[in-house]
């Protein structure tokens, strides 16, 4: 029985938050990874375009609450994504064809890229703070839990519960559906292969008669639909935060990385290597210990290898040793 | 000399816009923007020495800013003689035992060939080196933090004085430099960018969660200054004098006495202030004058040549027998130990010292966007950019907030569009940046005062 119960307090506190914040860390690294892959910068302004997409979402499902639209037990954002997604779309391409096509055309090198997308990172930014301003919104609404730790306690008869709240089913059951349909997209139809054979070569994609400004388009229509996903999930979970977003990029970009850039499935897989690594280094193992030996072993201490301060900077240390000891990333992307 | 003539133009208009300041909104502000442009112009001369002599791309300005404050506190501060002697030896042990570590995973890399056994072996040896840092460090952290944690809490600095913490601080972020260049300098550039932003963001994590070193986010607040404090010069009579002085003309209109003497405080207030922060701006002043003089030199020396050799054609330079790995580490360390020095010289002006404030978005993003609107390259255009940019930065508020009254003013005060524009006026300096940037970048990405090639 104890061990039972060690297993749930594992499961509760590290590996269903982990899943949850892995999977929207997931859909910002494909999205930075198909940017990178398909427009060849690393995009600074990753984390303030996924808050422009939710801020419209937040928007849209203040109004349609006011309108008495919903979806019952489900969250009315689920209602307004397509048209955040939309408007996001409309927002990336109009920045693409000002900004972004212009060095497109020179062919800059990366580094100015990279600047550039700084400004567009700037205006985003402030856009969203005029519009919205800069506080904390919470705009989750219908049931908060799917199972509470006290009705498991009572269904299972053990000592410890297990809480899943509904926004974590839906982010992860939202990513996966977004992600199989997206590797579908990208690896069974005649644009996904020639958006990867743009990538992989984009003289030789030129010669064999591929238009360079549908796949650029297509592009940002995809990071579109993940910026907002990945966004509002996130929003979802914890709260809408337009700072919050800018920080989220640092995570983002190392998971990107370490699944190797340019891979979308390295990508994917790396949100969950960062998420999973950063709540089980700041994890205090003293409960989960505390059911596997017995009474008179107790630790004192609470176990834990880093304090919770530091759940960002493992991200970024994982990242420093992924680039120090194998720099294409552990699924292998493009060669730095 | 036509060349100069823009330098000129460029740097007089910048000047009359202080003035201005100062004329419409106070003498104090103007100072307080012009302090504030001096440091960043130090902090835009280190950074284009990396990226406009040399091409390296580092987002981690922020660490090496928050490492130079850090060196302020560490070097002023009066030591904690309590905090010492409860859990100073704890301290002490694990700065042993980290340089044990470092040793023994030299010893296994030279010693043994690359091998998988080699890995993990030096992977127990970190491991193991971090629990027993933790088991060492955590009582004596424990009764440092117990130490009077209101006031002190950590373990103070060395009680030298303050400005002797500005070649710390340049020392400091040097070293720092010299590990993460030693890490990442292989990476193409875009990774660059990212890999030292990752590890600013470490970096001050680490300053703002380790209390016991300079009390984490709790903030060290009075700080030693090298400038008067304006509650001594109010009090001094030299200083009253020159006030009176100063302003007699107005003083001998007004006819009673008690007004006279009302009056005279007044602005004796007033000018304590306007006085230390002059006291500043002249320190600043010198190490941006000496800063430029040296790095003017360095850049038409044969060695900024050769930077600009390697920077243009690493291939060529190469070929010509010039060890890139080796200048790269070089360059990386004097930018980035000028930082250093510009961070001190932040924090010293401040006079505390606020781990919670270093965002990236305003000691990383905001410096590269000086570099590339002054000009890459040219340490005069640096500079121009760091004025330009930060006078941006703090007056883009008040100008915003003046030009939406000016447009909205036909609207009634309780519009509900005016009301919220008005509320969002400080975020219009975001956008100023931004789009600065992009038209810069677009329209002149050479910056405002391109760099100058001399043919020799």
């Amino acid at each position: 029985m104890d061990f039972l119960n060690a297993i749930i307090v594992l499961f509760n506190f590290t590996v269903i938050p982990a899943l949850a914040y892995g999977s929207q860390l997931a859909l910002g690294a494909i999205f930075v990874t198909l940017i990178y892959a398909v427009l060849r910068f690393a995009n600074f302004a990753t984390g303030d375009m996924m808050s422009f997409g939710t801020m419209f979402a937040v928007i849209l499902t203040y109004y349609f609450q006011s309108l008495g639209f919903g979806l019952g037990v489900l969250p009315t954002a689920l209602l307004t994504i397509p048209f955040a997604i939309l408007m996001m779309i409309l927002y990336m391409l109009i920045i693409d064809k000002f900004v972004f096509s212009y060095y497109r055309i020179k062919k800059s090198p990366p580094v100015q890229f990279a600047m550039v997308s700084v400004g567009v990172m700037f205006v985003t930014q402030a856009l969203i703070r005029i519009i919205i301003g800069p506080s904390d919104r919470r705009f989750l609404d219908g049931e908060k839990f799917i199972i509470k730790a006290t009705e498991f306690k009572e269904m299972t008869g053990l000592a410890e519960g297990i809480t899943l709240k509904s926004t974590q089913a839906i982010t992860i059951v939202v990513t996966l559906i977004v992600v199989s349909i997206m590797f579908w997209f990208l690896n069974r139809t005649k644009t996904g292969t020639s958006m990867r054979a743009y990538s992989d070569n984009e003289d030789l994609a030129l010669l064999s008669g591929i238009d360079p400004k549908r796949v650029v388009l297509i592009t940002w229509v995809i990071a579109g639909i993940l910026a907002t996903i990945g966004g509002v999930l996130y929003g979802l979970d914890k709260s809408y935060r337009p700072f919050v977003y800018f920080n989220n990029m640092l995570p983002i970009f190392a998971a990107a990385i370490v699944g190797g850039i340019g891979n979308p499935f390295g990508a994917f897989l790396g949100g969950y290597v960062i998420a999973f690594a950063e709540i089980f280094v700041t994890y205090a193992y003293k409960r989960f210990i505390s059911y596997l030996l017995p009474e008179h072993l107790e630790p004192d201490s609470l176990l834990q290898l880093l304090s919770t301060d530091y759940k960002f900077a493992v991200s970024f240390s994982i990242l420093v040793i992924v680039l120090l000891i194998r720099p294409s990333g552990i699924f292998k992307g493009k060669v730095i | 000399m036509r060349n100069y003539k823009n330098v000129i133009a460029a740097y007089s208009i910048m000047i009359f816009l202080i003035i201005l300041v100062g004329i419409f909104q106070s003498w104090s502000i103007a100072l307080t923007i012009l302090n504030y442009c001096l440091i960043s112009a130090v902090m835009t001369i280190g950074a284009n020495i990396q990226w406009g002599y040399a091409g390296l791309i580092n987002f981690g300005i922020m660490g090496y800013t928050a490492l130079g404050g850090l060196a302020v506190v560490l070097v002023s501060v009066e030591p904690v003689k309590k905090a010492w002697q409860v859990g100073g030896l704890n301290i002490l042990a694990c700065i042993w035992i980290i340089v044990a570590i470092i040793f023994v995973v030299k010893f296994i890399l030279n010693r043994f060939d690359k091998s998988k056994l080699r890995n993990y072996s030096i992977a127990s040896v970190i491991l193991g080196g971090i629990i027993l840092l933790r088991v060492t460090a955590a009582p004596g952290i424990e009764a440092i933090e117990s130490v009077d944690p209101a006031r002190t809490g950590f373990l103070g600095g060395m009680g030298l004085p303050v400005l002797f913490s500005w070649i710390v601080g340049a020392l400091l972020a040097g070293s720092l430099a010299f590990i993460i260049g030693k890490i990442a300098l292989g990476l193409r550039a875009d990774y660059l960018a990212i890999a030292t932003l990752l590890i600013a963001e470490i970096i001050v994590s680490i300053i703002k969660h380790e209390e016991w070193l300079a009390r984490g986010v709790k903030n060290v607040i009075g700080l030693k200054r090298p400038a008067p404090y304006e509650i001594n010069l109010q009090t001094s009579e030299w200083f009253i004098d020159l006030v009176a002085k100063f302003n007699s003309s107005k003083l001998n209109l007004i006819n009673s006495i008690s007004d006279k003497q009302e009056a005279l405080n007044q602005m004796v207030i007033d000018a304590s202030s306007v006085y230390v922060k002059l006291c500043f701006t002249g320190l600043f002043l010198t190490v941006v004058i000496i800063l430029l003089i040296v790095t003017q030199k360095a850049l038409y020396s044969p060695w900024g040549r050769k930077m600009r050799a390697i920077r243009d054609n690493e291939e060529a330079a190469s070929a010509m027998g010039k060890n890139i790995v080796k200048e790269h580490l070089l360059i990386f360390i004097l930018g980035s130990a000028i930082v250093g020095l510009a961070g001190a010289m932040m924090v010293t002006n401040d006079g505390l010292f606020t781990p919670g404030s270093y965002r990236p978005m305003r000691y990383t993003f905001v410096i590269w966007v000086m570099v590339i609107v002054g000009g890459t390259g040219n340490n005069f255009g640096a500079i121009l950019g760091g004025f330009v940019v930060w006078f941006l930065w703090v007056e883009a508020a008040p100008i915003a907030l003046f030009l939406i009254n000016l447009f909205t003013s036909h609207l009634p005060e309780t519009n509900a569009v005016r009301v919220h524009l008005i509320e969002s006026a400080p975020y219009f300096r975001f956008l100023v940046i931004g789009i600065g940037l992009l038209l810069i970048m677009r329209y002149r990405p050479q910056g405002i005062i391109p760099e100058k090639i001399i043919k020799q």
